[in-house]
């Protein structure tokens, strides 16, 4: 139990996918003007994320990984380098389920994520996600804890960058750092702040 | 050669560089660009991984524009340029074991880079193939002239090397150089670009976003909203 949770806050703070390893940086700009859209959109990460995440480990773990086929039999095949393209394919297969499924039964909550949700096959977030998952081998359980947890810590990243960014705008900025020079500094004091979770040991 | 790089195509591979950066003006593709630049090997590598999948998808993707149905076209391109990443990938692991190791996922990233989709969608749907892949060509380069930026300054001033040959000697070895530690951490490539973003825009100034509010003197009133 210790092992998940500190992999959860780890997760959440110390590898943050925005502010750590730069992942999603696009969308992490682009919709961070006002608090109430970001939250938006970190929600929608968040639940896509959680389920792409332990998704991709079945599928990785049953069907492609080294001798993962000997259930059905065939050993000796190893169709990892496959991994990208079923990765990408699974999450924007799945954005799609979901967006329809919002629309047919959570008409409120369509409207809230829907717009969201085109935008988020391509989130490098999401796709960053599923491949750390790979690279580091963890199991089913451990899939699903970093799939909440990275995306919990993404969409926190970006709603406190929209409540800067929100009071940003009227301050005096110099005329050549206004607007995209000055959320890049912001994101780096940002940034210099989460990194000082990583001296917690858990 | 006169005839290939006519006008048209010389405009494509050099407007990206300066006057329409993807990074520092249409915001497009630092996601999975930033985290190699603490070392300038990698960069490299990874700008030119970039530059050649780009190019390369630019091309097949404008060479089969008009048989691909517009409702499914998001899928074909993806599918294209998981493709040629995933070639890309297998070639780095075979010849560049050790660098592909510490580029870890972030080659996979190119994927969901959005200057190679971008380009495909904004300039490869409408253009023949050897345009597109001049395109890609261009905007890969303006892409791995920020790159190359970013290392250089996180490299040198970060450990005193630049490709593993000294700069600065190191205090540690009886030089004057004490490294900036900071600049080996994810934050200092957040500044750099920061203020590659002011620079540009001082040298360019039409590329200045406007501000939203304006801050008026107090002799002028009550100030505040545009």
């Amino acid at each position: 139990m210790e092992a998940y949770i500190s992999l959860f806050v780890k997760a959440v703070f110390i590898e943050n996918l925005a502010l750590s390893f730069f992942l999603g940086m696009c969308t992490f700009i682009a919709v961070s003007k006002k608090i109430s859209t970001a939250m938006g959109l970190g929600i929608a990460v968040m639940v896509v994320q959680t389920i792409t995440v332990p998704a991709n480990n079945i599928i990785y773990h049953t069907l492609l990984k080294e001798d993962a086929l000997s259930w059905m039999g065939i050993t000796g095949v190893d169709l990892s380098f496959l991994a990208l393209l079923s990765c990408i394919g699974m999450i924007a297969a799945l954005v799609q389920i979901l967006e329809m499924i919002l629309d047919k039964f959570f008409p409120a909550l369509y409207h809230a994520l829907g717009v969201f949700l085109p935008l988020i096959t391509v989130n490098c977030a999401i796709l960053g996600g599923s491949l750390f998952m790979i690279e580091r081998d963890y199991n089913f359980g451990e899939s699903v804890t970093y799939g909440v947890g990275s995306g919990l810590g993404w969409a926190l990243a970006i709603t406190v960058m929209a409540g800067v960014r929100e009071k940003l705008k009227y301050s005096d900025i110099p005329a050549g750092l206004q607007g995209l020079g000055i959320t890049f500094i912001t994101a780096g004091l940002m940034s210099l702040g989460f990194m000082a979770f990583s001296g917690i040991q858990l | 050669m006169s005839e290939i790089l006519n006008d048209e195509t010389k405009k494509v591979l050099t407007t990206p560089l300066v006057n329409d950066n993807p990074i520092t003006l249409q915001v497009l593709g630092i996601c999975s660009a930033l985290a190699v630049t603490s070392q300038m090997s990698t960069s490299l590598i990874m700008a030119l991984a970039l530059t050649l999948v780009t190019a390369f998808s630019s091309a097949a993707i404008s060479s089969i524009r008009n048989h691909i149905p517009s409702s499914i076209r998001i899928i074909v391109q993806m599918t294209i340029i998981a493709s040629l990443v995933i070639v890309v990938d297998q070639i780095l692991k075979a010849f560049a074991y050790e660098i592909s190791k510490q580029l870890s996922v972030f080659v996979g990233l190119i994927i969901t880079n959005c200057i190679v989709m971008g380009r495909a969608e904004a300039y490869a749907m409408k253009n023949p193939p050897l345009e597109s892949f001049m395109d890609g060509i261009g905007n890969g380069l303006g892409y791995s002239l920020i790159l190359i930026i970013v290392a250089f300054f996180r490299e040198t001033l970060g450990s005193g090397k630049l490709l593993g040959f000294e700069i600065f000697p190191l205090t540690k070895d009886g030089g004057w150089y004490d490294p900036n530690g900071l600049m080996l951490l994810p934050p200092s490539a957040f500044f750099i670009i920061g203020l590659i973003i002011w620079s540009v825009r001082q040298w360019k100034p039409e590329q200045t976003e406007k501000a939203d509010f304006k801050i008026l003197s107090i002799s002028h009133g009550e100030g505040g909203h545009h």
